[in-house]
């Protein structure tokens, strides 16, 4: 044996003997682990404090507020039509989406209603801020997993997505567009057109994504049967949306409430999943995107005509009463608790986030799961920060 | 007490128009099955027609109540639980100047459907998953000693939305396992939602845009005003 040959022998003991005192240090104290607050995985900044033996999470807790906004309490000292600038910056992602349960709770409190083409376009608008939202989900899941590809796909699909809400509003990510008795403005020319050209794209952008990401085998092996939620510990903790449809639950707001919006003019199919894993949730939002797709073309069929603003007076004053309005949102179910005392602006507004209920459940889902399954689960989960601190 | 809506108003957001009598005479059901089900739990009720049902539930049967609902009436979602101050805010919206005289305001708490005896209330929903029919209950908050029993052991997604209400309004939840901040930080004083809490930004500037109805440039815009006012 040469010299060399001795060196190596001697180091690959030492690596050995460091290896075997690491070990058994972490088996006898055990570890914590600080994710957050930046981290690529939390969409903002949520900070997850997880207790580890070896590679297993033992208590694991997310620490919130680091978004806090105090959006309940700035509603009190604005006046109705100003809460929209606040409460579309709740979701960022899909905020067309937040904006229409307030509107349709005020509605309700002054007992008007927008004109059948404003509510289709509101729910044209809320289906694409969905369809914006999801896709970069969708994107997001692979890299999570370590697979970059299906980001750049969903970066650039969405772009066209946003392009038509801005078309529309004005705005890309903040419309502020939804107004108490109709909308801001009607659609601009050619852009029914174009909205069907996208959907078109954005169905081939699911397809792209169901052949990069779902029958992988590295895709399927990190999520099958990872972060399993049964139904009635995800209907105790009030999870929503896709979560919920995932776990099993055939409930979508969208069709089983009758609201003043369009969703029950056109035929469409609520897609759930019995497994309740990671992959059942990823699963359930890339059909529910596809679904919005054609939910959006056939209310692009049966567009009726005209105004899109009912009479409302010029400084609106809600009469005194309490309201609750909830809608599917991209992230879940988003309500809000409308109290007014007959002024300007609301007494108090309870404003019920899908993501705040989504992520209650990570102490009790990330208990015995492995460190590297911690990201997949709160990616499958799918939380917006600004959805859980408001 | 029950306190029924007079039947003859109908709320206009119900689209159907055959819709509206059912979906009364549903939570009408819907009510009797509840006070069958809490008996002298239930204290008041409201119906707002075609889209909630509004009860208030006795303090101490708070927790017993929403097990009793879960069990028996199949309210297994929980929605949201929450708070409200019904103390009127004696600082108003800010929207005034604050060094001008202070404008004498009403101090008078007056409590929202299914009525209250107390400045604050704790609220909550929960919805039926098959039936997809919510309920919101409501419970007074003795103004002495600010405590409620928790919803924890009954449903599990109640810990943070209780954390959340005793930073924000200073409510304990008798029986909640770790009543820690969520947001604040530990040694912060007051609760923040309370209406006695100012807002300090709008102490130091008032607020510019209390009416968002300027005048457009060019003017003639005040006719067009008084007539689009109903």
């Amino acid at each position: 044996m040469t010299m060399i040959g001795d060196r190596q022998q001697l180091a690959y003991i030492a690596s050995q003997a460091a290896d075997a005192r690491v070990n058994v240090e972490l088996e006898t104290e055990g570890m914590t682990l600080n994710i957050g607050p930046q981290h690529p995985a939390t969409h903002g900044t949520l900070r997850i404090i997880a207790r580890l033996d070896g590679e297993q999470v033992l208590w694991a807790e997310p620490s919130c507020g680091y978004m806090h906004r105090g959006y309940e309490k700035l509603t009190e000292v604005r006046t109705f039509p100003q809460v929209t600038a606040l409460v579309n910056r709740i979701d960022w992602l899909g905020s067309f989406a937040n904006e229409v349960p307030f509107i349709l709770a005020a509605e309700q409190l002054m007992e008007i209603e927008a004109p059948p083409r404003a509510q289709h376009i509101r729910t044209i608008l809320f289906e694409l801020s969905r369809i914006a939202n999801v896709s970069l989900f969708l994107g997001d899941l692979g890299v999570q997993l370590g697979a970059i590809t299906p980001v750049f796909f969903a970066f650039r699909d969405r772009e066209y997505v946003l392009n038509l809400i801005e078309g529309a509003t004005g705005g890309r990510f903040h419309p502020n567009f939804d107004r108490i008795g109709g909308l801001k403005d009607d659609l601009p020319a050619g852009w029914v057109d174009e909205t069907r050209a996208v959907m078109k794209k954005m169905r081939k952008f699911c397809d792209e994504i169901e052949n990069l990401l779902f029958g992988n085998e590295i895709f399927e092996s990190r999520t099958r049967g990872i972060g399993v939620i049964p139904r009635d510990v995800a209907l105790q903790y009030g999870m929503s949306g896709a979560n919920l449809r995932a776990s099993g639950v055939d409930w979508d707001l969208r069709r089983d409430q009758s609201l003043p919006m369009a969703w029950d003019k056109v035929d469409w199919k609520v897609w759930t999943h019995n497994d309740g894993d990671s992959y059942a949730r990823c699963w359930v939002r890339l059909q529910e995107t596809r679904e919005s797709t054609y939910i959006v073309e056939r209310l692009l069929d049966t567009l009726p005509s005209g105004p899109v603003m009912t009479k409302v007076p010029r400084i609106i004053k809600v009469p005194e009463g309490e309201a609750w309005i909830s809608t599917e949102n991209p992230l879940g179910e988003m309500g809000y608790y409308v109290v007014s005392k007959g002024d300007l602006g609301p007494f108090r507004v309870k404003i019920r986030s899908a993501s705040f209920n989504n992520i209650s459940i990570v102490p009790w889902l990330l208990k015995g799961v492995y460190v590297p399954d911690i990201i997949t689960i709160l990616a499958s989960l799918y939380f917006i920060l600004g959805d859980i601190d408001r | 007490m029950l306190q029924l809506l007079p039947s003859g108003k109908v709320n206009p957001l119900s689209s159907p128009a055959e819709a509206t009598p059912r979906q009364d005479q549903m939570r009408e059901q819907l009510l009797s099955d509840v006070t069958a089900c809490l008996g002298d739990a239930l204290v008041e009720s409201h119906i707002n027609v075609g889209n909630d049902l509004c009860v208030r539930i006795a303090t101490d049967a708070w927790a017993t109540s929403a097990a009793a609902l879960k069990a028996s009436l199949g309210f297994d979602y929980f929605c949201f639980l929450s708070a409200i101050d019904w103390m009127p805010s004696p600082f108003g919206k800010g929207e005034e100047d604050p060094t001008a005289e202070r404008e004498e305001r009403s101090t008078e708490i007056k409590q929202g459907l299914a009525g209250g005896e107390t400045r604050m209330q704790v609220f909550a929903r929960l919805v039926n998953h098959r039936t997809h029919v919510g309920i919101t209950m409501k419970t007074d908050v003795p103004d002495a000693t600010p405590e409620v029993p928790s919803w924890v052991s009954v449903f599990a997604g109640a810990n943070w939305h209780e954390r959340e209400t005793h930073e924000m309004f200073g409510i304990s939840f008798a029986g909640h396992p770790d009543l820690r901040n969520m947001y604040l930080p530990t040694d912060f004083e007051g609760h923040p939602l309370r209406k006695d809490f100012p807002l300090l930004s709008r102490m130091v500037k008032p607020w510019p845009g209390i009416v968002d109805v300027e005048p457009l440039p060019g003017g003639g815009d005040e006719d067009e005003a008084e007539g689009s006012a109903q």
